[in-house]
């Protein structure tokens, strides 16, 4: 028995360890019904957006790979929990899986082509996807709507608590859905499958050179990051009972990388940190043209790029490691 | 337990493999050496998959390997390090090794359980860590590592996929003389059944280390033998030892 | 039936030409230097508010504003080579998407700013509003007009990459960068160069789009698919790929909205994805 070993184990257990501040972090996400309960509805919609996030997370952050368009999983997730609603039955919670399923299954399909692509290709496939499925959906008005959007349907409940215009089952709702979805994330990074991924990410020339399957492991991810984008999608279906086009669009797959990049990328956090901002920010300023928002978007972006590469989390850390 | 039959490769009008045929037996260890641009670095690509050949067979323990992708040879027992650190810079030595462990167990396709919980794996990396004096940095980010031991730890990276032939491209490379005795003990200290081939340009450490000496000239193998018959070879000593002499 | 396909097949050969002039830029630089450029079409706006700025505010004649949109979309990319680009070239992917992205969101902002968002348009000279009638078609004057330009252009691109030595510069670092640098090649002012005159180029084609295609604050999004699918089809340094993809994106275009309204854009961006799934560098890319 060599020594040493156990520390080599315990290196492995502090990286799976919760950190006293995330424990913070939840305890805080249980704040806006005690202090701000009229703003609930807001609060719903950072708790989506950071779902979505977390899911680009696990291509951008952790396997390193750049998608334009993936908000085609979190519409698709959208427009079927919608679908059923209108067609089927309006429980959310059946739904909210099936949704998650269906978005999966697409991922997984779409899979096969992407990850054969580096740079350039890959940038324009999975734009291209993107704006494909959303040209479909426009097109396909007789199933949803349209330009229009899906209507027709509505979700009332879930596990009989009200929906109400207070929003007070909506963010539960959303909330307990983005811990759980988190829950799985941060058990996977740490899993085997995790390493993995960060292995292709740091050099995906010396994986196969250790013999590691690089294509089936991003086919995975790409499956299990279009299963939460899904749940997101439907979640936010069934806290709005609505679905517009719009959930598709670039503008959504622009707005969730930029969210991500703002918070830090592979970070598990940065893409919550990020919606909270982008979304606070986005409400306060509610009243700008939305052009001159995406000016100050611009410039956050260009200030980033250039200044603080991982974000504002990686700058904390950053400035941690320094002060030690 | 590995061998090539009338492997050939060109790039437009380079030849950069001429009917390469080799056959190297269990537990010897072979240097290759040559000039600049022989195509020694193309052979190791080409033996490893990631060159696909214009003609010709590999065969690892009389299996063929020629259709076979990068990994799946790596999977079969050849494994190889590379000229240039190729390393994850973001993962910890042990994280690196690790990681290899795990792939080679089929372990890596796990999403659902956490890494603490593979205590083995991480034993054995741990172990491979410590047979190459790398303990003290097990825990250092690959970046953060000094360049003498990023080089150790190439090795380690193919250690870990437990190879029955290893290709070490110039393992040395960069590495100042004296640390450099250091890598070299350390692969002669690898298991006498394990099938090493290095390519290398110093030839005190080939006479040193090698039991078996491979020339590459132009794509070609020009000959083969013990240090001995190699230093004595007239050809040999005009292509590639003699330059020196002439200037 | 014959001579709407004959007038489908020649404005969509224009808007091809157009789409070769916004394009060729982006190919090259990105060839050379691998640097995602995602805010090419903002140059586009640049020429093309030059000249709306020019002859509108300035009463200048059609024909003068031409060179200087190119001249100002040229320096203004240098400026944003020197000034910004330059210290991503070794950066990744995603950094260099979004840092372009941003300039994007940007540059859009302050043209609404500054010019609204009205649709802008040109006081072309009377001569080129005209139509001629040839073989029972139509050709719109100021179409011929387009692809005489563009042609003349192409003309000199491909001359100057095949007989200047600055050409033979280009050539070297799009096919081999640390190969043309180690031959002494000052592979920076090469590209600091290229890229002022892609971004000029560009400037002149959204100069000249005006009339086709309009101008307003977001031309530099809904344009830049258009071009980037250009550029990902034809291949990367290739102005012969640039060339061909333009006219086949071109004609694909006009021939979609005139026989198949309701595929909208759907069938470009299927033949998009697959031409990418058959032939990930392009048509005439290498590697």
């Amino acid at each position: 028995m060599e020594n040493g070993r156990p520390a080599a184990s315990e290196y492995f257990q502090r990286q799976v360890r919760w950190h006293p501040l995330e424990y913070a972090v939840w305890l805080a996400a249980l704040l806006p019904f005690v202090l701000t309960p009229s703003h609930l509805s807001l609060a719903s919609q950072i708790a989506i957006t950071a779902l979505f996030a977390l899911s680009l997370d696990l291509l951008v952050g952790y396997a390193g790979l750049v998608s334009l368009g993936h908000a085609a999983f979190f519409g698709m997730g959208a427009y079927t929990a919608g679908l059923i609603a209108k067609h089927y039955w309006g429980e959310p919670l059946s739904v909210l899986l099936i949704s998650g399923i269906f978005a999966g299954v697409l991922g997984y399909a779409m899979s096969h082509v992407i990850v054969r692509f580096r740079h350039l290709a890959l940038i324009m496939l999975t734009l291209g996807f993107g704006l494909l499925l959303h040209e479909a959906a426009n097109s396909a008005s007789a199933l949803t709507g349209g330009a229009d959007g899906l209507q027709g349907f509505k979700y009332t409940s879930v596990l009989g608590f009200k929906f109400d215009m207070y929003g007070r089952a909506a963010y539960a709702y959303s909330l307990a859905v983005l811990f759980i979805c988190f829950l799985v994330a941060r058990r996977i990074i740490h899993s085997p499958f995790g390493l993995a991924l960060r292995g292709i990410r740091e050099n995906a020339v010396r994986m196969p050179a250790i013999g590691a399957p690089s294509l089936s492991h991003l086919r995975k991810a790409y499956t299990l990051a279009a299963v939460v984008a899904g749940v997101a999608g439907a979640l936010l279906t069934q806290t709005t009972s609505t679905v517009s086009l719009e959930v598709l669009s670039f503008g959504r797959s622009a707005d969730v990388l930029v969210i991500l990049i703002l918070g830090g990328a592979g970070r598990l956090y940065g893409g919550i940190l990020g919606a909270v901002i982008y979304m606070v920010a986005r409400d306060q300023f509610s009243g700008i043209n939305p052009q001159y928002w995406y000016f100050w978007i611009g410039l956050l972006l260009v200030a980033v790029v250039m200044f603080l590469p991982n974000g504002i989390l990686g700058g904390l850390s950053a400035l941690y490691k320094k002060t030690q | 337990m590995l061998s090539t039959k009338k492997l050939n490769k060109r790039f437009g009008s380079l030849v950069v493999a001429k009917d390469i045929a080799l056959d190297l037996p269990r537990g010897v260890r072979y240097a290759l050496i040559g000039p600049n641009g022989a195509g020694k670095t193309t052979l190791i690509n080409l033996m490893t998959g990631m060159v696909r050949p214009d003609s010709g067979q590999i065969f690892l323990g009389g299996k063929e390997l020629t259709s076979l992708r990068p990994e799946a040879r790596v999977r079969q027992g050849l494994a190889r390090t590379f000229q240039i650190n190729t390393l994850f810079p973001q993962l910890t030595a042990l994280e690196s090794v690790a990681l290899a462990v795990l792939e080679r167990q089929g372990i890596s396709r796990v999403w659902w359980k956490s890494l603490p919980g593979y205590r083995e794996a991480i034993d054995e990396a741990h172990d491979i860590l410590v047979s190459l004096h790398l303990k003290t940095v097990a825990n250092r980010l690959t970046r953060e590592l000094p360049y003498g031991q990023q080089r150790l730890l190439e090795i380690a990276l193919a250690l870990a996929t437990k190879p029955r032939v290893l290709l070490l491209d110039e393992p040395a490379a960069g590495v100042p003389k004296d640390e450099s005795a250091e890598l070299f003990a350390a692969i002669s200290g690898l298991s006498r059944d394990l099938t090493v081939l290095f390519i290398e340009h110093d030839m005190d450490v080939v006479f040193r280390f090698a039991s078996r000496i491979l020339v590459m000239v132009g794509g070609r193998i020009l000959v083969e033998g013990s240090p001995e018959e190699i230093a004595g070879n007239y050809e040999v000593r005009e292509v590639y030892l003699g330059k020196a002499r002439h200037g | 039936m014959l001579s709407s396909l004959a007038a489908v097949l020649f404005d969509g050969f224009a808007y091809g030409m157009l789409l070769f002039l916004l394009s060729v830029g982006l190919s090259v630089t990105l060839g050379m230097m691998n640097f995602v450029n995602l805010a090419h079409c903002s140059f586009a706006m640049v020429g093309g508010y030059t000249t709306v700025m020019l002859m509108n505010k300035l009463g200048w004649p059609f024909f003068a504003t031409l060179p200087m949109a190119f001249v100002t979309a040229a320096v203004i990319a240098v400026v944003l080579e020197r000034v910004l680009y330059r210290r991503l070239y070794r950066a990744t992917d995603l950094d260099q998407c979004l840092l372009t992205i941003g300039i994007v969101f940007i540059s859009v902002a302050a043209f609404a700013w500054f010019f609204t968002t009205e649709q802008q348009s040109t006081r072309i000279p009377e001569y080129l509003r005209a139509t001629l009638q040839f073989m029972g078609v139509n050709f719109a004057v100021y179409r011929v007009f387009l692809v005489v330009v563009s042609l003349a252009v192409t003309g000199v691109l491909i001359y100057s990459l095949e007989y200047t030595r600055f050409g033979a510069q280009v050539r070297a670092a799009v096919d081999n960068q640390r190969m043309a640098r180690g031959l002494g090649i000052n592979v920076d002012r090469a590209f600091m160069i290229t890229f002022a005159l892609g971004g000029g180029l560009a400037g002149l084609g959204g100069a000249l789009a005006i009339e086709i295609i309009g101008l307003d604050p977001s031309f530099a999004l809904t344009y830049l698919v258009y071009v980037l699918i250009v550029v990902a089809v034809g291949g990367l340094g290739s102005i012969g790929g640039s060339f061909a993809a333009a006219v086949v994106l071109g004609i694909s275009d006009m021939a979609g909205k005139y026989y198949f309204p309701w595929l909208g854009a759907f069938l470009i961006y299927l033949v998009m994805v697959g031409l990418l799934m058959w032939r990930p560098v392009g048509l005439f890319g290498k590697r």
